[in-house]
């Protein structure tokens, strides 16, 4: 279907953003629209007005800052995928087909905490923090406190994500993807990361309402034991024709197994 | 003047049209735009069954550019008549299916009213206004459960939900050889329900003349003619040449644009009501819930062979599931497509099947890509497999002891076909050593205990297509003559216009029937353009489905074809004073024999039909000829196809690895097409075996609405393919030819199949487990089975 008929306004600059969006609380932010352009189309989302902030140069691109990445939030899939970020590369991979990775972003992956999406599980493990801005100003946000629920992060109305903290240098990572057969987005995704100090977190996606870390594994990871079964408990997964709870919590076990053995 | 000598024919020439449709030049049927075009949205219903109970269209009439509102009343108010089947079965109980829901709806997305307005998103806001009070109704969705006592009547005129009760074959013979049997198995199969996915969805947009009376109508269509007939004469009721129907370039169909839909209907019926023209396309989510889907079988199996492992007998028992109402050629597709066809590739004394039509609150179901020979197949050779693992036989020899041998064809067969011809061992044989089989089952034994599991499926198939000849199909029910026609027109220039009624929507027509004239004509192909769609333009035809264009389109070209060189050779006979007995038409020349020199070149002659200074005495001028060709009997092209697969048995997930095969579809026409054939026959019959699925819920909701959640095969799904070909021509064409364009589905769902299951029945002895062999199931069952100790037997 077409969209529900909505007004289209553009930033030209995250100041800007912040000013229109406080102005106008009916204002939805637009980056890559990868996920929110087919939720309108389906009209499950009908925002009255988008604002566009896809273009914002200054919301874009990779840069250090002694040992983390700031990574801007409309730095793009693509862009993830050649840059020398950790393990953040090999989830990109794993998002869409080239033209949704040309298209989608970081930040808008992130903002939206779709409960099936790659990058959280990557981002729960590494650590990395949120760089919100708002009407009271700038926050950090921890990724363990980022992904709320279902399609529910952290970043509230009328504020925008605008970067994101990556620590650079860690010892070990991998991430071991589930694909959903037809949408090919996580049924489930695990990812363990090794970090400068020997600590090894790990986190999974896919299978819940949202990405959450794995206690279990990394208790069991970081005494030297192998990952073990019994990761995460069905009752509290997603189940669907294509997967069910029970069958979820397999795969959490098998592909947690499967990226401890690689770090 | 042309001097060429060598051959188009078996040339693997790149496809003429293709640039056109890579650069994005092709012109469908949303690309057209009249003056003053309308725009319609339907407005579908979300019960899979209920009562309309009200429609207020004056929820929408004020809405900005809305014109029409149209119901099921005003339809039936403009003496338009219900949707008629195409073919009768004895006794079928045919529900009548109105363009717009009549007081009732059948099945989610059945059309509850029309919105007509100035622009495609005014029409959609509208349509997603209009209040439309419902009073649900018990629905059912799958066809056993409609079969059961109690069980919600889908059509208050299709008593028990049943439409059809068929049988074939001779059951007292069956038994009888039951009765001798040393083994049986017998296995219950789904063939599960499909959404053909056309890459182009379907459009259409009318126009009506009040000057003339005339129609126009622009349509998604592989068969024009077949839909200028019934609109004409069963649904407006007008003379069928006051319609004009044109499928222009047309994004594949896959047997969903052969039938008669509500929405072409409703577009000619709007623009005449509005005096403008009327556009209609759809959203791929309409697509989903009113395309006419495919399959959806359960069926009961039961083979039988003797103590040297010679089959005896196949009993089937089939529920063919169609749906909420009876399309074109539904109750053909579980029967005569289907039944005739399960006595396979082998030596059956005997064989028999029972088939019950079903109507359920599902979309309709007909014809997709195969049209009951996949289901026939997957059946047939699905339970062949399950036998031979029983009888501890290698799956490939147990099919090389039973096979028809070469000179038993034509072979007739205990369900009414006869074979025209075949040689299956030799397929067989070229494809085994393609894939190297003996080293594929060694290292099935090789990776037993890796976690991962190999599996081996092999199948042999024939299919019937070129459906015909057109008395003997009428007798079995047909409404629709099996010839096509075609017209070749000569211009003065020597240049040449091809004219069919098979039409081209992905089948490379605009190549190969060139090839096949250019070498009739031994004239330059870039001479010869060939023009199809265009009800206006062409003779009568039936159209593409069935694998029928090449074979029976293209022999009615080739008939075509020989009047022209035969009334050419009488011209150049003349301007070369010559008799024609002395003349001869080789090396793109008529030429006098033994007389150097003495020739007419096709564009001599040419020029010289059309002055008509110079003919034969008595001949008219003119150089065209038209062709109407009843073919004989249908073709059975055959063949062989493998697959492999690796199963993560800690996952379930099935990886497809190799795939190969060896197709006989008598002589290629043109290699490359052929291959992009069977290429996309595999991918398309293995999305079956591995991940679509057209999954309601017992009630009728449609769970799989979106590619989000209907899995189509992607290219890094799939492996790359290898094709090989016997050639063993069919007796009774003039060309040889067999069809190709279905063969690949047929084969690969159930090599597929079989492949998952050789995998689950060396590892665990898992007989067998129904398609789509999603990652979850497969996982259970080697879980389930191991937990069973059944992993144990596949070490004994
Ligand atoms: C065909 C297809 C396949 C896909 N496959 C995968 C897959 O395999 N794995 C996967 O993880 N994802 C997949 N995606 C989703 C894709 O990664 C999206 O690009 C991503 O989820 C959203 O990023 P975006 O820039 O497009 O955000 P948008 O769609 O523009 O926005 C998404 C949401 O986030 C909000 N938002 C965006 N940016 C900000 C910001 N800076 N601050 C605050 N709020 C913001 C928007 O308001 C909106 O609610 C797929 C998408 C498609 C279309």
């Amino acid at each position: 279907m077409y969209p529900a008929n909505f007004d289209y306004h553009r930033a030209s600059s995250v100041q800007e953003a912040l000013a229109m969006m406080a102005e106008n609380p009916d204002l939805k932010v637009i980056a890559g629209g990868h996920s929110l352009l087919p939720a309108m189309r389906l009209r499950l989302a009908q925002p009255p007005a988008l604002l566009d902030v896809f273009g914002l140069e200054e919301l874009r691109g990779i840069r250090r800052e002694g040992d983390v990445f700031v990574v801007g939030a409309m730095t793009t899939h693509a862009q993830v995928l050649r840059s020398e970020l950790p393990l953040f590369p090999e989830v990109a991979h794993e998002v869409g087909d080239p033209m949704v990775r040309n298209r989608g972003t970081i930040g808008g992956s992130l903002a939206h905490a779709d409960p099936s999406a790659d990058y959280p599980a990557a981002a729960l493990a590494l650590g990395v923090e949120f760089v919100i801005r708002g009407p009271g100003g700038e926050r950090t946000v921890p990724a363990d406190e980022m992904f709320v629920g279902m399609f529910e992060s952290a970043v509230g109305l009328g504020e925008l994500l605008t970067h994101i903290r990556i620590p650079a240098s860690v010892r070990g990572s991998a991430y071991e993807k589930f694909k959903h057969p037809a949408s090919h987005y996580a049924i489930a995704g695990v990812a363990v990361v090794r970090h400068a100090d020997g600590e090894i977190r790990a986190a999974y996606t896919g299978a819940g309402e949202r990405a959450e870390r794995l206690p279990l594994l990394e208790e069991r990871l970081n005494a030297g034991q192998p990952a073990g079964e019994g990761l995460v408990d069905a009752a509290n997964l997603l189940g669907d024709r294509f997967a069910s709870p029970e069958y979820r919590a397999h795969l959490v076990d098998v592909l947690a197994g499967r990226a401890a053995a690689r770090v | 003047m042309t001097d060429r000598t060598d051959k188009y024919m078996g040339q693997a020439l790149k496809r003429k049209e293709d640039p056109r449709f890579i650069t994005g030049a092709g012109q469908y049927t949303d690309d057209f735009v009249l003056h003053g075009m309308l725009h319609a949205a339907m407005v579908r219903s979300p019960y899979a069954h209920a009562r309309i109970t009200g429609i207020d269209k004056s929820s929408v009439e004020d809405m900005p550019g809305v014109h029409a509102v149209l119901t099921g009343e005003d339809v039936a108010a403009a003496g338009t008549g219900p949707i008629p089947v195409g073919w009768l079965l004895p006794e079928l109980k045919v529900p009548p299916h109105h363009a717009v829901a009549q007081g009732e709806v059948n099945h989610v997305g059945d059309i509850v009213a029309v919105v007509v307005a100035d622009t495609r998103a005014q029409a959609e806001d509208a349509a997603a206004m209009l209040a439309v009070d419902y009073e649900a109704l018990p629905s059912v969705a799958l066809g056993s459960a409609a079969l059961e006592d109690g069980a919600p009547q889908v059509h208050d005129d299709v008593p028990g939900n049943v439409a059809f009760r068929w049988e074939i074959g001779d059951e007292a013979a069956l038994n009888e050889a039951f009765g001798r049997a040393h083994k049986t198995v017998k296995v219950n199969l789904r063939n599960h329900r499909l959404v053909p996915n056309a890459i182009e969805p379907r459009a259409s947009l009318a126009q009506f003349s009040p000057a003339s009376g005339e129609y126009l109508l622009y349509t998604t269509s592989q068969n024009p003619h077949i839909h200028r007939l019934i609109l004409a004469a069963f649904v407006l009721n007008i003379p069928e040449h006051k319609l004009r129907v044109i499928s222009p370039d047309v994004g594949g169909g896959f047997g969903s644009k052969i039938f008669q839909y509500q929405e072409e209907v409703i577009v000619l019926l709007a623009a005449r009501l509005l005096g403008k023209p009327v556009k209609w396309a759809a959203r791929r989510s309409e697509s989903f819930v009113s395309d006419m889907q495919g399959r959806d079988h359960e069926s009961e199996a039961e083979l039988a062979v003797d103590a040297e492992g010679r089959m005896l007998g196949l009993r089937v028992n089939t529920v063919a599931n169609l749906g909420a109402y009876l399309t074109l050629f539904a109750p053909a597709v579980p029967t005569y497509l289907y039944g005739t066809l399960l006595n396979g590739v082998y030596k059956f004394p005997a064989v028999h099947a029972k088939v019950t039509g079903v109507v359920t609150n599902t979309v309709p179901v007909d014809a997709y890509r195969g049209a009951g020979r996949p289901e026939a197949t997957y059946l047939v050779e699905r339970v062949v497999d399950v036998m031979a693992h029983e009888l501890g036989m290698d799956p490939a020899e147990f099919r090389r002891i039973n096979f028809i041998q070469p000179d038993e064809f034509p072979y007739q067969t205990p369900v009414a076909l006869v074979y025209d011809s075949g040689n299956y061992e030799p397929a067989l044989d070229m494809a085994l050593d393609m894939m190297k089989y003996p080293d594929l089952r060694a290292e099935q034994e090789r990776m037993k205990g890796t976690g991962k599991i190999l599996g081996i499926g092999v199948i042999s198939y024939v299919e019937a297509c070129g459906l015909a000849p057109s008395a003997l199909v009428g007798q079995l029910g047909a409404q629709a003559g099996q010839w096509e026609s075609s017209l070749v027109r000569v211009h003065p220039t020597g240049k040449v216009e091809l004219y069919t009624g098979s039409h081209s929507h992905g089948q490379g027509h605009e190549t190969a029937f060139p090839q096949i004239a250019a070498d009739e004509l031994q004239i330059p192909i870039e001479d010869i353009d060939l023009i199809h769609g265009d009800t206006g333009r062409m003779p009568y035809g039936w159209g593409t489905y069935g694998s029928r264009s090449a074979a029976v389109g293209g022999s009615a070209l080739k008939v075509a074809l020989q009047k022209i060189t035969a009334k050419a050779k009488k011209i150049a006979a003349h301007l070369l004073e010559a008799s024609e007995e002395d003349v001869e038409h080789a090396e793109g020349v008529f030429r006098v024999k033994g007389a150097p020199g003495q020739q007419k070149t096709f564009f001599d002659v040419a020029l010289m039909a059309h002055l008509a200074h110079n003919l034969p005495e008595g001949l008219e001028p003119g150089l065209e000829a038209t062709a109407f060709y009843d073919p004989k009997n249908f073709v059975y092209p055959f063949g062989t196809h493998i697959a492999v697969v690796e199963i993560d048995t800690d996952t379930g997930h099935v990886k497809l690895r190799n795939y190969g095969c060896v197709d006989d579809c008598g002589p290629l026409i043109n290699p490359l097409i052929v291959e992009g054939q069977v290429h996309g026959g595999i991918a398309q019959g293995a999305g079956q075996a591995l991940w679509e699925d057209a999954a309601y819920d017992d009630e009728g909701n449609f769970l799989a609405g979106t590619f989000m959640e209907y899995a189509v095969p992607r290219a890094d799904d799939l492996p790359s393919f290898e094709t090989g070909h016997t050639v063993t021509p069919s007796p009774h064409n003039p060309l040889g030819v067999k069809g190709i364009g279905e063969s690949g589905t047929i084969a690969s769902s159930a090599a597929v199949a079989n492949a998952v299951m050789d995998a689950l029945w060396h590892e665990c002895r898992i007989p067998h487990l129904d398609m789509p062999y999603t990652s979850e199931k497969v996982w259970r069952a080697i879980r389930d089975a191991r937990g069973a100790g059944l992993g144990q037997a596949a070490d004994d």
